[in-house]
C-alpha cells in the first residue's frame, strides 16, 4: 500500500527484510513500523498480559505495541520500538510477545480469562502457597513477555564522552531548530540532540508550510545552517534519555544500529562504537521535546488499524505509506482535521470525521469540507469490529457529561480509525530534575511549571502547538538561554521565518467512553503496552487504592517501557472521573529516566573487559610476568603471588621459596608498599599524633615501626617510618592502605590541625623496592655496595643508610618483615629493573629466589607479625594483638581515649594467639570458627576464628594465627575447629613459630 | 655509575620508538601518540604570599609561580627553561627536561630552605604521555569530566583530574596557530601509566592514531 510518489524514502534503494520469518520489502528511509504498513502488515504483536492482538499505533517513541526484537545472537536489541527502528537491508526483527507464533499465539488464551487477570492479579493470586511462587514465577515471566537478552557476550564497542556547552536544545523540531539558531548565531555552544535520523520533528510529518514552503525544507536548511557553525553540535539518532541535577543530561547516541550489525571487521572495531554516552553539562537547557498524541479511551480501542491520527497522516506524508484504505477518524479537538485531508490527499478513502463535539472550528470544517469528507459531530466511537484488525466502527451520539447512548447510531466499515485525544507535551525531562508540573485545564494536559535548574521549554513541549507558536517561542527560549549563559553577543538580525495562523476551536475534555453494552466487564485500554483498561482503574479505586502513586503500583499503570507517555492523562482523567475529582487535584505521578530504554553496554561503555578496572604495574612486572609468575590482586596492584617452576604444584613452589628465604636468599619486590614523604618543623608532632608510639627519640637514619589507629581506637594501618633528616620522614603503609593513610593524613592536617607546619607527598611510585633477606643477603649486598657499610654495627637493624648498590643511587633499609637479616633496597622506579636483575644474577651463586606474596605471609607468620587488614578487621586494638607496648601512656594520640572505653578495656576480649593443629598435616581454613566445648550440633559457642593459616616448610608443619576470646590467658588450652565432616583440635600457643628469641634478624 | 640503558621507562616494555618509525601513515590519523620519558618533576610546595619564596624560586627557575588556579609558568617548550604546574594552594609541579631534575631540585631546596619551601623529587613517579592532533580533545573527552575546550581550558592550562580510571595531571601545551590542535601533556603515574596507554590507544583507535617518537 505504498504510494505512487512522495515521501521522504529513497526508492532507488530497496531493502530487503524478515519480520517474524516472513520476507519484506522496504525502501532506505522507511522505519521497521513504516515497511511494515507499506506491506500491509497489522498485526505486530501480542499485549503483555492479555496477549491481545495489537497493531502499529504511533510513529515515534511513544510506541505502546509494535515492541520488537531486532537481529538474533549476540549483536541482539530486545524491546525496541518498530516505529523507531531505522530499516536496513538484511534487518530481521520479531514480535517480542507471541509463542509460538505471532498468528497463533498460546497465551491469547489469557484473554478468555482475563476476568481473572484484573488489577493486582500478581498480588492476589499468585503469591499463595507462598511455597509454590517460584515455579508460578518462572511461567509467568515467560507469558508476560519482553524480550529476551543476548546469551553471548557482546561483540561492540560502546563509548562515553563528556561535553560541555552553553545551551542544548532538546528536540530538532521546529521550536528546537529555531532555539538552536538563535543561541548558534550568538556564537555560544551549542548542542542539539534529536531522536530521528534527520531534523525537524513533526515537520518530516505533516504537510505544515514555513515562509510558503514545505516545513521539511526549512527544517533542512535549519539544520544546514547549524552545521556550518562552529561551536555548534548537531546530534541525530541522539536520544536524551535523563535529565540530573547540575542540568547534567545524559544522551544515548545510535551511530550503526541503522547499519545493521557490522560484518566486515573481524573485531567488529572499525568505524567506532555502536553506541555513545554523552554525559553533557550544560549552562542552559531548552526543552523542545514536542508532545504525544493521546487516544480515547473505548471499547476495543486496541484493535490494530486504531491509531493516532497524526501516526496516520505521517506515514502518508513522511513514508507514503497508507495505513489503511479506507478511514474514519475520532476526535475531540481540530487537530485531526488536517490528519484526515493528509489522509484523503494520500488517496485514503475518509469515510467520516466523528467528533464529538458539537462544533468544529472554521479552519477545521473548511479542510473537511475541501476534501468532501461527512463530518458526524455530538458522536463518539463506543466499540470496534474486528480482532486481527478494525473491520469497522460504531458510533453514538455523547451528552455533555460524556455518556454515549445506549444503542449506536451507526457503524461504519473502515480498516482504520485514526483517533485524536488531544495532546500531551513531552515533560518527561523536565520532571526527572524534579520540575513541578503544572495541568492546564483548557487543553487538558500538564505542562512544566517551575525548575530549579536552568531550564525552559519551548514549542508543543510546552504546550504551544501551533506551528507559529512553536516558531516563535523557539526563537525566545533560545535567545534568553545563550544570554542566561553569559553569551554577551546577539546573533544577527534576520526575518523570522512565517508560518499560518491557526486559529483553533477548543478541544472537548473527552477521555473515556463508557460502553454501555454488558456492564463494566469490557476492554476499554488506557495503557496499551501493561494491558490497564478502564475496569482495571475503576477495581483498584474499589479497593481503596485512591492515590495516583497506589493505583499506579497497583495496576501497572504507565510502568510499562513505554512509561506511559500516551496512557497517563487519560489514566488520571478516568481516576478523577471515579473519584469525582478535578484531574488537578489527582495529580500525576513522576516521569524517571530513562525516556526510552537504554542498552546495558551503552551504560557500561568502554569500562569493561581490561578496562573493567586498571591493573597497577610495578617497575619489575614484566620481570615477573616473564618468569612466569602466578600474580595476586593487592588492590590494584598485580603482585608475584609465588614463582612455580616446571611441574611445581603452589605448595611446592611455596615451600621452596619460604626455605631458601630462610636458608639462602630471598627476593621480594616490595615496590607496592606505600610511602609517603613528610616534611616540616612539625613532622614529628604528627607521627606522635597518628601513631600509638613515640617519636621524639628516633635519631636521624633510623627507623620506627608504628600503629595507626582510627578515633574507634580499631588498628587500621602498620608501617615502618625512617628519620630522612632534621624535619624530614619517609612513612610506609601497607600496599592496599596507601591512598586511605594519604587521604587520612590530608584530611587531618587540613581540617583539624592546619596550624602544623607539614606537606604529605606521595612517593610510592618515585621508589621501586627490592627486599633481600636471608642468611646470604649481606654476602650479597656487600658485593655490590660501594659505599654504604653494612655490617651489623654501621647498620642495624632498623637503620638506613643512603649511597650506591651496583652502581645505581639507593637507599638501604635494615627492616625486616621475615625475620631474617633483611635488608630493603630502594631505587628511583626508573631502575627497578636494572636493580633486581643484577640482584638476580649476582645472588645465583648464593642460591637467589624471588619469592611471592604467599611466602611473604608464611614467613611473617612464622614470626608472629600481623597484617593490617588479615589479623585485624577494624575491631582489634593493639593491645587485641599482644602489642600493648607500642601504645604511649604519655602522649596523645588518635584513638587513644576509645582505648579506656569499658569494652576495649575488657579482658575477655579477642586477642591474638598461635594455634597448633593436633595433626601437623592439617592446614585450618581461614576464618574458620574456634569452640572450646565441641558439640555434635550446632549452636556452639564461638570463642574466635583463625585469621591466618599455612603449612610451614620451616617450621616443618601447620601454623595457625587466630582471635580467641581472652586469647592471652588461654595459652596451652585445648580448643577445637569444627569443620564440615569433621573436627579439629587444637592447641592455644604463643602466636610465634619460629626464632623466638629473634638472634636471625639481629645477626 | 648507573648507566643510560639501566634506566627504563614506565612504557618501556611497549617498544614505542620501533613503532614510531614503522607508523608513518600520518595523514590518516586524528591522534598521536607518544612517551615523554624521564621528564624531571618536582613538588614544590610553600607559601604563595610570601614574596621571599616567590622571588627565590623565579630566580631558580626563571618565571614566577603561577597562583591563578589551573593554569602554568615557564616556557613550554622544556628545553627552555623549567615550567611550573599550579596543583593546588601552595602545591607546584615544576616539569623539566630530562636530567635537570636533580640540580633543579637542588637549587630550589637551597634557595627556599629559609622561606618555608619544600622540595620532594618525584621525576619517576610519572611519565608524560604525549597526546595532539585534531582528535586528541575527543579521545580525552571519552574519559575526563572537565571542559576542554579551548575557551575553557586554554593553551598553557594545567588540572588535576580522572582520565578513564586513572589520576593525572593534564598539560595543554601552548600553541597559538592551531589552538585545538595543540598538545596535550598526561602525567600518570607509572603503575598506571600501562593501563592509561592502552586504554588511550583504545579509545582513540577510531580515528587512526600514530606513534610519535617521544
Amino acid at each position: 500500500m505504498r504510494l505512487a510518489g512522495g515521501g521522504r524514502i529513497d526508492r532507488s534503494q530497496l531493502y530487503a527484510f524478515t519480520f517474524n520469518g516472513t520476507q519484506y520489502q522496504g525502501y532506505a528511509g522507511d522505519t521497521l513500523a513504516a515497511a511494515l504498513i507499506a506491506n500491509g502488515v497489522r498485526l505486530v504483536g501480542r499485549s503483555f498480559k492479555l496477549h491481545r492482538p495489537r497493531g502499529i499505533f504511533s510513529a515515534g517513541a511513544e510506541e505502546p505495541s509494535a515492541i520488537v526484537q531486532v537481529e538474533a545472537g549476540a549483536s541482539t536489541l530486545p524491546n525496541l520500538r518498530a516505529t523507531q527502528v531505522e530499516l536496513y537491508d538484511g534487518l530481521s526483527a520479531t514480535s517480542v510477545n507471541a509463542w509460538p507464533s505471532l498468528a497463533f499465539d498460546f497465551w491469547s488464551i489469557n484473554s478468555l480469562f482475563a476476568p481473572l487477570l484484573p488489577a493486582g492479579f500478581y498480588y492476589k493470586t499468585f503469591m499463595w502457597p507462598q511455597s509454590l511462587w517460584h515455579s508460578y514465577e518462572a511461567v509467568i515471566r515467560r507469558a508476560a513477555g519482553l524480550g529476551r537478552a543476548p546469551e553471548h557476550p557482546d561483540p561492540d564497542i560502546y563509548d562515553h564522552m563528556h561535553l560541555h556547552c552553553d545551551v542544548l536544545v532538546v528536540g530538532g523540531g521546529p521550536a528546537g531548530l529555531a532555539a538552536a539558531l538563535k543561541a548558534g548565531r550568538t556564537g555560544a555552544r551549542v548542542v542539539l540532540v534529536d531522536e530521528q535520523n534527520e531534523s525537524g520533528g513533526q515537520l518530516l510529518g505533516n504537510r505544515q508550510q514555513i515562509d510558503g514552503a514545505p516545513g521539511a525544507e526549512w527544517a533542512t536548511s535549519a539544520a544546514e545552517e547549524l552545521a556550518a557553525l562552529d561551536d555548534v553540535r548537531v546530534l541525530t539518532r541522539t536520544t536524551a534519555f535523563g535529565h540530573y541535577d547540575h542540568n547534567h543530561v545524559a544522551l544515548i547516541e545510535r551511530r550503526t544500529d541503522h547499519l545493521g550489525p557490522a560484518v566486515s571487521d573481524a573485531d567488529g572495531r572499525d568505524g567506532g562504537p555502536r553506541q555513545r554516552v554523552w554525559k553533557v553539562r550544560a549552562k542552559q537547557v531548552v526543552l523542545a521535546t514536542g508532545a504525544h498524541e493521546r487516544s480515547i479511551v473505548f471499547r476495543n480501542n486496541d484493535r490494530p488499524g486504531v491509531m493516532q491520527a497524526s501516526a496516520a497522516a505521517c506515514y502518508v506524508n513522511r513514508y507514503a505509506a497508507r495505513p489503511g484504505h479506507r478511514a474514519v477518524i475520532f476526535t475531540n479537538n481540530d487537530s485531526a482535521y488536517a490528519a484526515a485531508a493528509d489522509l484523503a490527499e494520500g488517496g485514503v478513502s475518509v469515510a467520516a470525521i466523528v467528533d464529538a463535539r458539537p462544533e468544529p472550528g472554521l479552519d477545521a470544517s473548511a479542510l473537511a469540507a475541501g476534501q468532501g469528507i461527512e463530518v458526524i459531530t455530538g458522536h463518539a466511537a463506543v466499540d470496534v469490529k474486528g480482532r486481527r484488525h478494525v473491520e469497522a466502527v460504531s458510533i453514538a451520539a455523547v451528552d455533555e457529561a460524556g455518556n454515549a447512548a445506549a444503542s449506536a447510531s451507526r457503524s461504519i466499515n473502515c480498516d482504520l480509525l485514526a483517533v485524536s485525544g488531544g495532546w500531551n507535551p513531552c515533560v518527561h525531562l523536565h520532571c526527572h530534575s524534579g520540575g513541578k508540573l503544572n495541568f492546564d485545564a483548557v487543553q487538558a494536559c500538564f505542562v512544566p511549571g517551575e525548575s530549579k535548574l536552568a531550564v525552559r521549554a519551548a514549542g508543543a513541549a510546552a504546550g504551544i502547538f501551533d506551528l507559529a507558536g512553536c516558531l516563535e517561542s523557539g526563537f525566545e527560549a533560545g535567545a534568553d538561554a545563550a544570554q542566561d549563559a553569559g553569551i554577551k553577543r546577539r546573533g544577527r538580525a534576520r526575518k523570522a521565518p512565517v508560518a499560518d495562523a491557526e486559529t483553533p476551536a477548543p478541544a472537548r475534555h473527552l477521555f473515556h467512553v463508557p460502553s454501555s453494552k454488558r456492564g463494566g466487564d469490557y476492554k476499554a485500554f488506557v495503557d496499551l503496552q501493561h494491558d490497564v483498561s478502564a475496569s482495571d482503574i475503576a477495581l483498584a479505586v474499589r479497593e481503596g487504592y485512591e492515590s495516583v502513586e497506589h493505583l499506579k503500583r497497583y495496576t501497572t499503570l504507565g510502568m510499562a517501557t513505554d512509561q506511559g507517555k500516551t496512557s497517563n492523562v487519560p489514566g488520571l482523567a478516568i481516576l478523577s472521573e471515579v473519584l469525582g475529582r478535578p484531574i488537578a487535584d489527582v495529580g500525576t505521578t513522576t516521569f524517571r529516566p530513562p525516556y526510552t530504554p537504554v542498552t546495558f553496554g551503552a551504560l557500561a561503555g568502554r569500562d569493561v573487559g581490561t578496562f573493567a578496572d586498571p591493573v597497577r604495574k610495578t617497575p619489575m612486572h614484566h620481570w615477573h610476568e616473564t618468569a612466569g609468575a602466578v600474580f595476586e590482586d593487592v588492590g590494584q596492584w598485580k603482585r608475584p603471588w609465588y614463582y612455580p617452576r616446571d611441574g611445581e604444584t603452589m605448595q611446592e613452589a611455596v615451600d621452596r621459596e619460604c626455605l631458601a628465604a630462610r636458608n639462602a636468599i630471598g627476593l621480594l619486590d616490595a615496590s607496592t608498599l606505600g610511602k609517603i614523604d613528610i616534611q616540616g618543623p612539625d613532622s614529628v608532632t604528627l607521627l606522635n599524633r597518628v601513631y600509638t608510639n613515640a617519636w621524639n627519640t628516633l635519631a636521624i637514619g633510623r627507623s620506627r615501626y608504628g600503629l595507626m589507629c582510627g578515633e574507634d581506637g580499631m588498628v587500621f594501618d602498620d608501617g615502618v617510618t625512617t628519620r630522612l633528616g632534621d624535619h624530614h620522614y619517609l612513612m610506609t603503609t601497607t600496599s592496599g592502605g596507601a591512598a586511605r593513610v594519604m587521604s587520612w593524613l590530608e584530611e587531618w592536617l587540613q581540617t583539624e590541625w592546619p596550624e602544623l607546619d607539614v606537606r604529605l607527598t606521595s612517593v610510592t611510585e618515585q621508589w621501586a623496592s627490592a627486599g633481600i633477606c636471608g642468611p646470604g643477603a649481606r654476602r650479597l649486598m656487600e658485593e655490590l655496595s660501594e659505599d654504604i657499610a653494612l655490617d651489623a654495627e654501621a647498620l642495624p637493624f632498623m637503620a638506613m643508610s643512603e649511597g650506591r648498590v651496583a652502581g645505581l643511587p639507593a637507599r638501604v633499609f635494615r627492616i625486616s618483615f621475615s625475620g631474617e637479616v633483611s635488608f630493603e633496597v630502594n631505587v628511583p622506579s626508573r631502575y627497578g629493573m636494572a636493580l633486581w636483575s643484577i640482584l638476580m644474577t649476582a645472588g645465583e651463586k648464593y642460591g637467589i629466589t624471588p619469592y611471592g606474596t604467599e611466602t611473604l605471609h608464611i614467613l611473617r607468620a612464622e614470626k608472629g607479625y600481623i597484617i593490617a587488614g588479615q589479623e585485624t578487621d577494624g575491631t582489634v586494638t593493639p593491645i587485641d594483638l599482644g602489642m600493648g607496648r607500642m601504645v604511649s601512656k604519655k602522649k596523645d594520640f588518635i584513638g587513644k581515649r576509645s582505648l579506656s572505653r569499658s569494652d576495649t578495656s575488657r579482658e575477655d576480649r579477642k586477642q591474638l594467639v598461635g594455634l597448633l593443629t593436633e595433626d601437623e598435616t592439617e592446614v585450618l581454613p581461614e576464618g574458620a570458627q574456634i569452640v572450646s566445648e565441641p558439640r555434635p550440633m550446632p549452636p556452639m559457642e564461638m570463642i574466635g576464628h583463625v585469621t591466618s593459616s599455612y603449612h610451614s616448610a620451616n617450621v616443618g608443619r601447620s601454623i595457625a594465627l587466630a582471635l580467641i576470646r581472652s586469647g592471652h590467658s588461654r595459652i596451652g588450652e585445648q580448643v577445637f575447629a569444627p569443620l564440615p565432616g569433621k573436627r579439629v583440635m587444637a592447641r592455644i600457643v604463643e602466636p610465634m613459630f619460629f626464632d623466638p628469641e629473634g638472634t636471625r634478624l639481629h645477626g | 655509575m648507573a648507566e643510560r640503558y639501566q634506566q627504563q621507562s614506565a612504557l618501556a616494555h611497549f617498544g614505542l620508538s620501533a613503532r614510531a618509525t614503522s607508523d608513518q601513515n600520518e595523514s590518516e590519523c586524528g591522534v598521536w601518540l607518544g612517551e615523554h620519558a624521564f621528564r624531571g618533576q618536582i613538588n614544590l610546595r610553600g607559601d604563595p604570599g610570601k614574596k621571599t619564596f616567590m622571588d627565590a624560586v623565579a630566580k631558580v627557575t626563571g618565571s614566577r609561580l603561577p597562583t591563578k588556579p589551573n593554569t602554568s609558568a615557564g616556557p613550554d617548550d622544556p628545553q627552555a627553561g623549567p615550567r611550573a604546574l599550579w596543583l593546588a594552594l601552595g602545591e607546584w609541579l615544576v616539569v623539566t627536561v630530562p636530567g635537570a631534575e636533580e640540580e633543579t631540585a637542588r637549587s630550589l631546596a637551597e634557595a627556599t630552605a629559609d622561606c618555608g619551601g619544600t622540595v620532594t623529587d618525584v621525576s619517576d613517579a610519572r611519565t608524560v604521555i604525549a597526546m595532539g592532533g585534531r582528535h586528541a580533545r575527543d579521545v580525552l573527552m571519552k574519559g575526563c569530566p572537565l571542559d576542554l575546550h579551548p575557551a575553557a581550558f586554554e593553551p598553557g592550562a594545567c588540572a588535576q583530574s580522572l582520565l578513564a580510571l586513572a589520576t593525572v595531571i593534564l598539560y595543554r601545551g601552548a600553541d597559538p596557530s592551531e589552538a585545538d590542535v595543540s598538545a596535550f601533556e598526561i602525567h600518570v603515574a607509572r603503575s598506571f601509566a600501562d593501563y592509561l596507554w592502552t586504554w588511550l590507544e583504545d579509545a582513540a583507535d577510531e580515528y587512526g592514531v600514530r606513534i610519535i617518537e617521544g
